[in-house]
């Protein structure tokens, strides 16, 4: 059995997941990266999108938004503000808000409002992260 | 002397008061369980997230970052987070004669003081002062990270854009469910955490590898410590609220309580000299026909 390295998730409003998992794969600031047992000490922003592990043979998707990550002493720990598991996206209403979102967005790139625009993009990247996360693949 | 009548609808009048301060005092223990779990929530978050602040400020130049800047103070702000709801006793009066003040305090120093009003009851009480900036009134209820976010976004923009050189939060800080005080707490600049200040926990000073490099982290981390530090003053007067409340309600209902037995002597009092009265004519009249 290979070795296992504890990993934890919080947000404001508490303790979302604490368990030992095999091997974890998050949406970093350069990209996605994994983090086996006994990675070295590591910190690193955290942009929206599908965090997963996998635990045996199970793996599970989350979606996360806004963040770091801190690896040390293998332990690593997700410091998000928000964590939802794919399993309970409702999927439809993630779509709703994909569609609302891509809207507003348009509108907000039409009229040249620079300051909706980052908040609109950051909108529609959540509702596409949770659509990733709940295994739904976007066409 | 009120007659009997009008004693009665007092007795039935103070009755009905104590049984809503009663029903208030339920309502707000329960809430204020409410609001102590989303603390204790919040907590491991806090607690990680100053851990790893900790851990990188302290190999950092503060100089570096905007957001810790000290500059020459000549304008302050003051963030005055007060409740929407009234009926919690002197909680509110409290928060805001605290601030008050400080803005006394700072314009004497001949600094200039502009407000930021979180909560309706502060939003209201310092609108005719002509110093509010920004209000964030009937938010207390319900506010979620992103309330918090909006605000702090609000603060550090005039910070950054040298508006204001110092922030300051007056709110009403949670003691116990007894004792609720107004407290004053710097926000801006960013006083660095250095390692003994954290006190008993124990922070590990192992080299890091950053992603991105440590100062772009710190970029990040900076607004998201303003957040987080707004968010759990916020926490904190809505469970001071709910706690003034409580003891507000009980101390109510206690004094309708006092209100009911002292009106009920009144009453028996008054009933009694009905029936002595009354004795006192039958018998005078008796002794006049034995006459």
């Amino acid at each position: 059995m290979a070795e296992t390295i504890k990993l934890e998730v919080v947000t404001p409003r508490g303790a979302v997941l604490s368990e030992d998992v095999d091997i974890v794969t998050a949406p970093g600031y350069g990209g996605e990266f994994g983090v086996l047992a006994n990675h070295a000490p590591l910190l690193s922003t955290i942009k929206i999108g599908v965090m997963s592990y996998k635990k045996g043979g199970n793996s599970e998707q989350l979606m996360i938004s806004g963040g770091f990550c801190k690896v040390a002493a293998n332990r690593i720990t997700f410091l998000v503000e928000s964590a939802e598991f794919g399993r309970e996206i409702d999927v439809d209403r993630a779509m709703r808000a994909k569609e609302r979102a891509e809207k507003r967005l348009a509108e907000v790139i039409r009229k040249e409002e620079h300051l909706n625009q980052a908040r609109a993009e950051a909108a529609l990247q959540r509702s596409l992260a949770r659509l990733r996360a709940a295994g739904h693949q976007p066409s | 002397m009120a007659s009997l009548k009008d004693v009665q609808m007092k007795i039935g009048g103070v009755k009905k008061t104590a049984q809503i301060t009663k029903a208030m005092n339920m309502v707000a223990a329960a809430k204020l369980r409410g609001a102590q779990q989303r603390m204790v929530d919040f907590r491991p978050y806090a607690d990680q997230f100053d851990d790893a602040m900790t851990s990188m400020s302290g190999s950092m130049e503060t100089s570096l970052f905007p957001l810790m800047e000290v500059r020459e103070v000549n304008s302050v702000e003051l963030i005055v987070v007060t409740s929407d709801r009234g009926l919690c006793g002197s909680f509110n009066a409290h928060i805001m004669k605290t601030a008050e003040k400080q803005m006394a305090r700072l314009e004497e120093e001949g600094k200039k003081v502009s407000l930021v009003c979180v909560g309706k009851k502060g939003s209201r009480y310092f609108k005719k002062t002509g110093k509010v900036r920004k209000s964030y009134p009937d938010i207390m209820g319900t506010f979620q990270m992103f309330n918090a976010r909006e605000i702090a976004q609000e603060v550090a923009a005039n910070f950054l854009s040298g508006e204001t050189d110092e922030v300051l939060l007056v709110y009403g800080a949670f003691v116990s469910v007894a004792v609720q005080r107004p407290a004053v707490k710097p926000l801006l600049p960013i006083q660095a955490v250095s390692g003994e200040e954290v006190g008993d926990r124990t922070v590990d000073s192992v080299d890091f590898i950053y992603e991105p490099s440590p100062t772009e982290i710190m970029d990040v981390l900076l607004p998201l410590y303003l957040n987080v530090m707004v968010y759990h003053i916020m926490l904190e007067v809505g469970a001071s609220e709910h706690a003034a409340r409580m003891t507000a309600m009980d101390n109510a209902t206690t004094a309708c309580v006092d209100m009911i037995s002292n009106l009920t002597l009144i009453y028996n009092k008054a009933r009694q000299a009905g029936i002595t009265a009354e004795l006192m004519d039958i018998v005078g009249g008796a002794e006049a026909l034995k006459g």
